[in-house]
Parts: C-alpha cells; structure tokens; sequence
C-alpha cells in the first residue's frame, strides 16, 4: 500500500537519515521526498510503499516517535488524498 | 500524487477540524420480541453486542490508516416500542437500561433508538415507551430516545406532542441535579430518516438492512477557511465554493462508509453530508454565515445565507457518494456551536429566527435550553410550530428542547462535551394551553396548489 508521511516540527540535522532508517526496518520503500513550509513550520512530505501486510501503520508511527526527535509524525493510506481530489 | 493536493487535505485535517463525526451501526432488533421482557432484554444485549462487537475497533484501525479522526462510533437500532410490544411489561425502563449496558460493553458514547413512531396514531406499546421516558433518559446515560410525531402524509399528532410537553418537563425535573441533560437525549421529529447517524435522532427504521453502516461528514471549518479567500465575491461563487468543498468532504466519507462496512461484514448504507459543528473554536455553522457577509447569525439574510450553503452542501456531497442520506444539511444546534451562543447571548438571535433558520436548512430547534417554569403546553406549542413547518415543506424538522430548573431567560447552562453551553433562550410568554388542549391531529397537508 502507498502511504504518505508527513515529519512536522523544526528542521535539523538527520531528519531523513533517521527516518529512513525506521523505514528500512519495516521494509517500507520511500518514493518521494518534498518539503514546505505549512503555518509557519518545517514540513517533509514522504511518499512511500509499504507491504500490504505483516507491517502496522501504528508500529511504524510508533517507532518513528522513538527516534528522539521533537517532530511530529503522521501517516495517511493514499487513497484519503485519491478521493478527494480524482474523481 | 499532487503535493498541492495533500497539502491541502493536511490542512483541512490537521487545521480546519475536518473529521468523520460519526459511524454508527445500525442494527435490526426485530428478532429479539418476546412476551418475556427479561428475556427479549437479554436478545437485545446479545444481539448489538455480536453484531457491533467490532465496531470501535474497526474504527480505530480506519482513523490510523487514513490518518482521520473519527468522533464517535455508535450504534442505531429499531424503535424500541416496535421490538417491546410483545411484551408483557408496561414499564420500558428495563429496554432503556440494556441498551445502556450494551453501549457500555460497546465502548461507545450514545445509543440511538428508544424510539416511537406516532405520526398518525399509538400503538399500546408506543404509550408505554413516551410513558417510560423521562425514567429511562434520567437512570440511563448513553441512550438517545426519539418519537416521530408527524409525516407529511399522515399531519401532526397532536395528542402526541400534548403528551411530550409533559414527558419533557419531568425529564428536565429527574435530570435537574445535571441541568435537566435527559432532554438533550431525546428528539421530537416530523418526517424523521430511518437511516441517520447522528444522535441523538438516530433510529434503525424498519425498511432497512439486518445491520447497516450509516457514516456522518462534518466539516464546518473546512467551509468557512474555504470562503477567506472570497470576500466580496458573488454569491454564486460562493455557492460554486462551497460545493467544491462539500464534495471533497463527502468523498472522505465515502470512502470511510465502504471501508467500515467491508470490515466489519456490513451493508454500506449512507453518508450523511451535514455540517455539524461542535463547541470547539473553527467549528461553527453561524460563523460560515457570518463569512458570507451578516454581522452576526441571526441578522437579516441570514435565512437566505443558510438556505444558499445547505443547498450548495447537498449539490456537492450527491456527487461524491454513491449514496445519500440521513438529516443532510446544515445544523444548527444552539449550544453547539460558539457563533450561534454568541448570537443568542448578544440578543441577535431569538427563537423566532431560529425557526424560521429550520424552515431551509436541517434539522431543527436543536440543543435549544429554556427557562424552567415553562408551561408543559408551551413545550407542546413551540414542537408543533417546528414540526409544522417540516410537514407542510416535505422535509424533516425536530426540537430538542431543554427547560433547565431554576433558570430563566439569560442565564447560562453548561452541559459540558459535545453538547456544549447555552444561554436560555427567550420564549413567548403567552399562552398556548387551549391549543393545546384541544389534542387530535392536524390532518396531512395538500399537495397540490402550492403557494
């Protein structure tokens, strides 16, 4: 399945070396990688393909908040963004 | 994937509180009648706890994997007076409480369905339940009770809403020690929907599925952020906006509805596309209208405002479900939404404009608080003017009327969560008592010469 990532909070050195790490573990492929500014705050948008089974979008969140780094996680299955914006 | 695109549904999520607000399971209780009540009580555990089993759970695991909070997770079933009639009981308490443990096992905050449906006349089952009311809603706290006292086809029972006046009153009486809350639990309809999700009106009507997912959008900051960038515009394009917006809001709807039914082995039934708001702030229906341009809700053209977004949100959401249904409109719930509080404790909104506010848009004179020493036959009046307006417009209107003890015009009461805070509301302080009693029925509306 196709997940996007969304890492919120203060740039600083490691962001994706430390994520990709996570992602490596649960065997999640990134294919895209962008960042912007939203309300003010550093934003990386990742797009990636995750196995459709065997791995949990909550472990992967999970493991991502134990990197240590004061950022905020979130995780979205593509298809929200599918719907609202194709018809 | 366009970036554009996800930055613009992050934000709708993560800063214009857009969310599903509600799945609820609709279950059919029609196979649980039996002349024991002890027993058709323990049918009615057994059955929404298999049946529903799973459903907070199911929609947990769809909030992580789309990454939308969804509010609530309830459960509808059949008009209790429908499954009880078989038995031999005339207190319905019994009914109330299992639903109310069932919720509780559940995990789930409200159950809907300790319901009647009277339009046109009373089944012996159905005295019993309005009878049983004000016991049920004061000993239980995740029941939601609802009649339906009127159709457009069948006119307005009026003996029924002479009856509710008072079930009100003692409801507001048993429940006055938590400002008279049993009254937020219950819901009086003209036309009501068999298939809406949202409480406290929600019913599984008969007509519908064995079990059903019935799925509630809400999304009224999403609008109003939508029409910032419009000011002065016409209001075509606004209306063009705001259907643009709905239907987007719809399709997360859609898409959760499909997803839920398919987990938890379930007919995908409706998505409701209302705008419910909440008491949180950027969560306003009123302040939707007062982007469109009225200073305040409740000023002149605010009707016309409402009547515009409530049929712009219908044009967008009917494309983007393969399915609609429900309430579908805009609410306009007093204590649950900051604008409309403001409105009504700055005096720019009266209980006049409420009605008047009901006549086009959905649902009624919701989450409305009133003082205390009303008269029983003024409850009934100002049901009958609302349910009125629902009969003769073909649509559905209701009341959700809350006399709070010791209070009087002006005064505030605090209901907490979800429901809100409300100024009582100013009523007319003359009489509607000889109406009233005159009991009977208002017969149906002509259908033709329509003016």
């Amino acid at each position: 399945m196709k997940l996007v990532i969304t890492v919120i909070g203060k740039d600083q050195v490691g962001i994706i070396a430390k994520v990709s790490n996570v992602l490596a573990d649960s065997n999640v492929n990134i294919l895209d990688i962008s960042q912007t500014i939203l309300h003010d705050k550093f934003t990386m948008l990742m797009s990636v393909e995750a196995p459709d089974t065997g791995v949990s979008i909550n472990d992967i969140k999970k493991n991502l908040e134990n990197t240590g780094m004061n950022m905020i996680f979130q995780i979205y299955h593509e298809d929200i963004f599918n719907y609202m914006h194709k018809i | 994937m366009d970036k554009f695109e996800i930055i613009e549904t992050l934000n709708m999520i993560t800063q214009e509180k857009l969310d599903i607000r509600t799945i609820t399971m609709g279950i059919s209780l029609l196979d649980c009648c039996d002349e024991d009540p002890i027993k058709a009580a323990q049918k009615i555990y057994d059955k929404i706890t298999t049946k529903a089993a799973n459903l907070v759970k199911t929609g947990e695991d769809i909030e992580a994997l789309y990454g939308i909070p969804i509010v609530n997770k309830r459960v509808s079933v059949t008009p209790i007076s429908l499954v009880a009639a078989a038995s031999k009981v005339s207190d319905y308490v019994i009914f109330a409480e299992t639903l109310d443990k069932a919720a509780k096992t559940l995990g789930i905050n409200f159950i809907g369905g300790f319901s009647a449906l009277v339009q046109k006349g009373f089944l012996d089952s159905d005295i019993k339940l309005i009878n049983s009311l004000p016991e049920a809603l004061a000993r239980t706290e995740r029941v939601c009770a609802s009649v339906n006292a009127a159709t457009t086809k069948a006119g307005i029972n009026m003996d029924a809403l002479k009856m509710l006046g008072k079930v009100i009153l003692d409801t507001a009486h048993l429940t006055k020690d938590r400002d008279a809350i049993g009254c937020a639990k219950l819901v009086v309809f003209a036309n009501a929907p068999t298939d809406n999700p949202f409480m406290a009106g929600a019913f599984h009507g008969i007509g519908e599925a064995e079990t059903v997912i019935n799925v509630g959008v809400s999304g009224p900051g999403v609008v109003k952020c939508a029409l910032e960038s419009l000011k002065g515009a016409p209001l075509q394009d606004v209306a063009e906006r705001i259907k643009k917006t709905a239907f987007k809001i719809t399709r997360v709807g859609q898409l959760v509805a499909q997803e839920a039914a398919s987990r938890l082995n379930t007919k995908f039934g409706i998505v409701d596309l209302s705008l419910a708001p909440t008491p949180s702030i950027g969560d306003s229906v009123a302040h939707i209208l007062e982007e469109i341009g009225v200073e305040v809700c409740g000023a002149h053209g605010t009707t016309a405002a409402l009547m515009m977004l409530n049929d712009a949100v219908k044009k967008g959401g009917v494309m983007a479900s393969s399915s609609v249904g429900g309430l579908s409109g805009a609410f306009i719930p007093v204590s649950e939404d900051l604008g409309m509080i403001n409105a009504v404790q700055i005096g720019a909104l009266s209980l006049d404009k409420l009605e008047a506010m009901t006549a086009v848009c959905s649902v009624g004179l919701d989450m409305i608080a009133i003082p205390g020493d009303i008269e029983p036959e003024t409850i009934s009046g100002i049901m009958a003017d609302e349910l009125a307006i629902g009969v003769v417009n073909n649509k559905t209107t209701a009341t959700r009327l809350i006399p709070v003890p010791g209070k009087k015009a002006g005064d505030f009461v605090e209901f907490g969560g979800l429901l809100g805070r409300a100024p009582i509301i100013n009523i007319s302080k003359y009489s509607s008592k000889d109406f009233i009693n005159r009991g009977g029925r208002i017969p149906a509306p002509m259908h033709s010469l329509k003016n």
